[in-house]
């Protein structure tokens, strides 16, 4: 049997894939396998040609030189995400792409970059850095476990909603309990860990609005989240 | 106040200190409180001057290389053997080794420091000779990030008065040539076969694998190695060595030690010796260290980080053995659990791992099923998991990838109930 075809794109692979981003990409591929489908991982670089049928969008975050060589790529392919998004296709950005999502980044120096604005957040540099274990919860996912290690802080402005809210941790920023975004099906968080191994409950969103919009609805087997629960667990009692 | 006081007064501290248990950086805290200008007044009076070895893998083995090579070539050499690697241990090793006077009877000081404390030691003392090794993503959450731990070898190299080795495989550390004026540079590197089998980070997240910076020339190649068996060429000539020291990172090191020991000797370098010295050297505490545990070999490999952990899973080949995988998330290990999913595991899908465990055993187990990789069970409690690891495979040889606080248990737990032959420290 031919197994259905999801297309994963993994946004600026070479440059922005830090802390654990990978594991993120490679959750996002076992379990669609798992439930079923054939997912096909395109990894796009600065000055590649965008690819046409995107599922799913994944990006995550990058050195401030990695940041530098993405920028203009960006802004040129993100009239095609903002339309991507619009349309409901599901993306998840962890960090520096998060930032760049937003309308700009201005840095502690007065230095503003231009984000691509497809979410309504601003980001501005300071000097404190939040780093740290991180518990949020939020109504639609339950309690999102992971890991902060930023110094942009970011503020959410009207067209957006928190992705969840700060139990143990910083989050978007040191003045609010929010963390993270969520427009449409386009969710960005501050959140390494790897944010979807120990947030399966965010990858089957992803993965369900991904197959939904393609195939028309998400027959799915359940997978054992036995170990995936014990994990939760222990992350959730260690210290900051 | 006078020297010979303060001197006095550390050594005090020290023996105190150890009568205490441990505490290496104690003594070393209170002399440079009373006089901290000791470390710099010491060192100054050495012939050969100091030389600091640093960058973020490797430091400990590569440290224990060059002091050995150079002792081989019959130099008196000052070291913080203790691995206590910042200032304050640097003091408190310079104590054991001074006479009442203060006076340090070596020809030369080889100092291991991590790039944080390096920083801020070369400003004090500037050194003859500096090694950096690399950049991997190590303790991110301490540093930040990588471009910060980059400028801050920079700046070491840049207050270096005579020599600097730089890895030429490593772009980041290779570009600091590019900072330097006035220093000799010379590069360590390995030929294009085994390039691939070194991956940087930077390597590792292109898919274009021609950034090597392999036109630059080099002071010391690594050009071969079967198994245990490395060949070294500098100057035309080529040195073939078998080695003790195990992990292919600590013998790309190694051609790092050798480029370091010919800047140090120049032209009297003696090759024979150099050999000889090669070839003894063992690799650091935990560092690849062999221990026999009931007639079996078990291996303790250190995995701090993941071009570390990369790095060992290609060195050692996992059949016939059994594994078992301790991470913990102490504060010295780093809390974060991200870098597991940057290792690729699926090299040890055919043979498994019998047990995971530490304090993250179930984000270890997670990350494993992830990459199809089956394991026996999953046991946080490190006491159990070891007893049951050795119990349940008295006939094979034995390896545990651990973390830094996971191994400084297990080496304590191997201690107490079995009985230890040959524990190299």
């Amino acid at each position: 049997m031919i197994k259905p075809v999801i297309d994963v794109v993994h946004l600026y692979a070479r440059d922005m894939n830090i802390y654990g981003d990978r594991g993120n990409i490679l959750t996002i591929m076992r379990r669609l396998e798992w439930y079923g489908y054939d997912p096909k991982l395109i990894e796009y670089n600065p000055g590649d040609i965008f690819p046409e049928d995107a599922d799913i969008i994944i990006g995550g975050g990058g050195q401030d030189s990695g940041q530098s060589k993405i920028q203009d790529d960006l802004l040129s392919i993100g009239p095609k995400l903002i339309n991507l998004a619009e349309n409901g296709t599901p993306m998840l950005m962890i960090c520096g792409l998060y930032q760049l999502f937003g309308k700009f980044f201005k840095t502690s120096t007065g230095e503003s970059i231009k984000g691509i604005g497809l979410l309504d957040i601003e980001t501005y540099g300071k000097s404190e850095r939040l780093i740290g274990n991180i518990v949020t919860h939020s109504q639609q996912f339950g309690d999102i476990v992971g890991y902060e290690n930023h110094s942009g802080q970011t503020y959410l402005g009207p067209k957006v909603k928190p992705l969840g809210r700060v139990k143990i941790g910083a989050g978007n920023n040191t003045d609010d309990d929010s963390e993270g975004a969520i427009y449409k099906n386009v969710i960005g968080t501050y959140l390494h860990g790897s944010l979807l191994p120990k947030n399966p409950a965010i990858a089957d969103f992803l993965i369900k609005q991904a197959v939904t919009n393609k195939y028309g609805k998400f027959n799915h087997s359940e997978i054992d989240e036995s170990l995936t629960q014990v994990a939760r667990l222990v992350a959730i009692k260690r210290p900051r | 106040m006078p020297k010979k006081l303060v001197t006095i007064i550390g050594k005090a501290v020290k023996s105190a200190a150890r009568l205490r248990g441990g505490g290496s950086a104690l003594p070393g805290m209170v002399v440079e409180h009373i006089d901290p200008n000791f470390i710099k007044q010491t060192l100054s009076t050495l012939p050969l001057g100091t030389v600091i070895v640093s960058g973020t893998n490797g430091k400990t083995t590569t440290t224990k290389m060059v002091v050995e090579l150079l002792e081989g070539q019959g130099l008196k050499v000052f070291t913080n053997r203790t691995g206590s690697n910042f200032t304050r241990g640097v003091a408190a090793a310079l104590l054991g080794d001074i006479n009442i006077n203060g006076q340090l009877k070596a020809d030369i000081a080889v100092l291991e420091l991590d790039e944080a404390h390096a920083v801020h030691f070369v400003d004090k003392i500037p050194p003859r000779y500096c090694l950096i090794l690399n950049v991997m993503r190590d303790q991110l959450d301490r540093f930040g990030e990588i471009d910060h731990t980059a400028k801050l070898l920079e700046h070491v190299a840049q207050k270096t008065s005579d020599t600097v080795v730089l890895n030429r495989e490593d772009p980041l550390v290779a570009a600091i040539a590019s900072k330097l004026s006035r220093q000799n540079i010379r590069y360590f590197g390995l030929s294009p076969e085994l390039v691939d089998i070194f991956p940087s980070d930077e390597r590792l997240h292109t898919e274009n694998k021609d950034i090597s910076n392999n036109q630059l020339p080099t002071d010391v190649l690594l050009s071969r190695l079967v198994n245990q068996t490395a060949t070294f060429e500098f100057d035309n000539q080529s040195l073939t060595a078998d080695l003790e020291i195990n992990g292919i990172y600590n013998i790309f090191n190694a051609a790092a030690a050798l480029s370091l020991v010919r800047a140090v000797m120049g032209d009297k370098l003696n090759l024979s010796k150099l050999t000889s010295s090669l070839e003894k050297i063992t690799p650091a505490f935990g560092r690849g260290e062999t221990i026999v545990v009931g007639g079996q070999k078990l291996e303790l490999i250190l995995v701090k980080n993941p071009s570390g952990f990369r790095l060992g899973l290609k060195s050692f080949d996992p059949s016939d053995y059994k594994t078992m995988i301790a991470i913990n998330d102490n504060y010295a290990d780093g809390r974060d659990m991200s870098w597991l999913w940057d290792v690729d595991f699926t090299s040890l899908g055919a043979t498994g791992v019998d047990i995971v465990t530490g304090i993250r055993a179930y984000d270890m187990a997670l990350r494993l099923q992830y990459d199809k990789v089956p394991f026996r069970e999953v046991n946080p409690d490190i006491k159990k998991a070891v007893k049951k690891f050795i119990d349940y495979n008295k006939n094979s040889p034995k390896r545990i990838y651990c973390t830094y606080t996971a191994m400084l248990s297990i080496r304590r737990l191997l201690s107490k109930y079995t009985k230890i032959e040959g524990v190299i420290s």
